[in-house]
């Protein structure tokens, strides 16, 4: 059975659907890196996913539960986490009571706060700094460390490069690698296209709130998605 | 002399106005919620102490171990019952829904218990009018001696649960980004739940003390809340312990007005709220609001 199965989804803001009858299978350990515009519905789709944002229509199952109605902090027990874009750690809390806040609503498992400085040692030296007072790069990877403190099932990552120095993002990216090892199932939300491929196992292309391409990450060309990201064999299509 | 006694006089207050206010600071600072109630919650309070103490015939103390846990499930129940929706609403809902639980407050009072003046003075024996003579002009009450320490004792109780404990963390979480605590798996309906029970408890401990030290009637309500405000701004928002700084200087400029003459008393204590609402830090508090 797939671990999450998202059918015919609908969101939006208002008059705006943002998420227009979205369908995706993900069974466990898979990797998916979603791409696309500004706009085209990545956040909302990874926010309804994690119960941040209501959905309109469709369904979701997560493990064979009907989720799709269920709160945010009931899915994080189930084992849904979100890193959300812009990191949204608590600037007044330590680096430490930011990962403690995330253990308490948690599920049970491997990872505790001794684990996940383990695994983040760029961490451990931060520890009783306020989170507000860390760089981008730190930021980003205390908030991939909050999440992995509820010891989830599927990691939703969204934009988790974005305004990081090259640097920054080698140091996410390298922490991320051990999660991959370790086969936590994700949805990446990627930019950067060469990075987004090489990391995941499929792709799921976005446009306007609809996926127009999906496959292999090995077996899909920069060509291919860039037409799909742009919507271009879509207008050349019915002409 | 005697001004140094209306000095020590005002620090006593204060303890009951930083034991009122911290309720209130408590429900702004994790819920956005200005609570209109709160002085009617605290003269609630002080009646059901009131009844516990004429019916069973013991000390209001006694009475307060049975009625504080009852006032704690009256909070969380406001609550999960009314401000949560209201909450929904946006922010100017939940402060018509306390005005309008304000209003109910006090004519339920009025309806039940009638316009009569009481005062838990009487029950307490010697310890109201007690106090300590240090010199011919100075006297320290017990009764004041009593309320600060529990001022001090809730403040610094409510300080060590929001740095300390787990679930001090999510209260400050919640307060901070309650759309990511809830991603973190924090539940903040309960989190806010729990917020208002002790908002509601304190109240009712500060009701009682001010029903021991005066007297109080259905209407008492309104005029304690604008002093809890007025210490809470004075001592700055979001801080406990400047809440327990505020309340004393409050205190202070009511009892040393007093002293010059009886009617400047109120008036002094507005005149500290407005010179600290007009300097810079004020300003800042009332530009934060309005944003």
């Amino acid at each position: 059975m797939s671990l999450l199965e998202v059918d015919r989804l609908e969101a939006g803001y208002g008059l705006l659907q943002a998420v227009r009858g979205i369908s995706l299978t993900l069974d466990e350990g898979e990797r998916v890196a979603l791409v696309g515009a500004n706009g085209a519905g990545k956040t909302t789709l990874l926010r309804s996913i994690a119960g941040a944002h209501p959905v309109a229509g469709g369904s979701l199952h997560f493990d064979g539960i009907d989720v799709t109605h269920v709160p945010a902090h009931r899915r994080v027990r189930q084992g849904i986490a979100l890193v959300p874009e812009g990191r949204r750690l608590f600037p007044d809390l330590t680096v430490e009571e930011n990962l403690q806040v995330a253990a308490t609503g948690g599920r049970p498992g491997q990872w505790n706060l001794r684990t996940v400085l383990d695994a983040f040692p760029i961490l451990g030296p931060l520890r009783r700094q306020r989170a507000s007072t860390l760089s981008g790069g730190q930021q980003q990877t205390a908030a991939i460390a909050r999440a992995l403190m509820t010891n989830p099932r599927l990691l939703l990552l969204d934009e988790v490069s974005l305004g990081l120095a090259p640097v920054a993002v080698e140091t996410v990216y390298d922490s991320l690698g051990q999660l991959t090892a370790a086969g936590t199932t994700m949805i990446l939300v990627e930019q950067d296209l060469t990075r987004a491929l090489a990391f995941t196992d499929r792709v799921l292309c976005l446009l306007e709130g609809q996926v127009v391409l999906e496959g292999q990450a090995g077996s899909v060309t920069r060509e291919q998605v860039t037409a799909a990201y742009f919507g271009l064999d879509q207008k050349a299509g019915p002409r | 002399m005697t001004w140094v006694n209306s000095v020590v006089q005002g620090v006593m207050l204060g303890g009951v106005y930083a034991l009122l206010a911290c309720g209130l600071s408590l429900m702004f600072g994790v819920m956005r919620i200005i609570n209109l109630a709160h002085g009617d919650i605290a003269v609630l309070g002080a009646y059901l102490v009131w009844v516990v103490t004429t019916h069973a015939g013991v000390s209001p103390f006694v009475a307060l171990i049975a009625v504080l846990p009852v006032m704690l499930l009256v909070g969380y129940v406001l609550q999960v019952v009314l401000l949560s929706r209201s909450l929904k609403g946006g922010q100017l809902v939940p402060l018509l829904t306390t005005f309008g639980l304000a209003v109910v407050i006090q004519n339920s009072l009025l309806q039940i218990f009638s316009p009569d003046v009481h005062s838990l003075g009487p029950y307490v024996g010697g310890l109201a009018t007690a106090s300590w003579r240090v010199t011919s002009q100075i006297s320290i009450p017990l009764l004041g001696v009593l309320v600060l320490v529990v001022a001090a004792g809730v403040l610094g109780g409510l300080q060590l649960l929001l740095r300390r404990t787990s679930y001090g963390r999510q209260m400050r979480a919640t307060a901070q980004d309650p759309d990511t605590a809830a991603l973190v798996g924090v539940n903040a309906g309960r989190v806010y739940a729990g917020a208002t029970a002790l908002a509601v408890a304190t109240a009712t401990l500060a009701g009682t003390f001010l029903a021991i030290r005066s007297t109080f009637d259905p209407t008492s309500g309104s005029t304690q809340l604008i002093f809890a405000f007025e210490a809470v701004v004075i001592g700055g928002l979001g801080s406990l312990w400047g809440t327990l700084w505020g309340g004393i200087a409050l205190g202070v400029a009511q009892s040393v007005g007093a002293h010059i003459d009886p009617q400047y008393a109120v008036l002094a204590g507005n005149l500290v709220f407005l010179i600290v609402l007009a300097s810079p830090r004020g300003r800042a508090i009332a530009g934060g609001v309005t944003r």
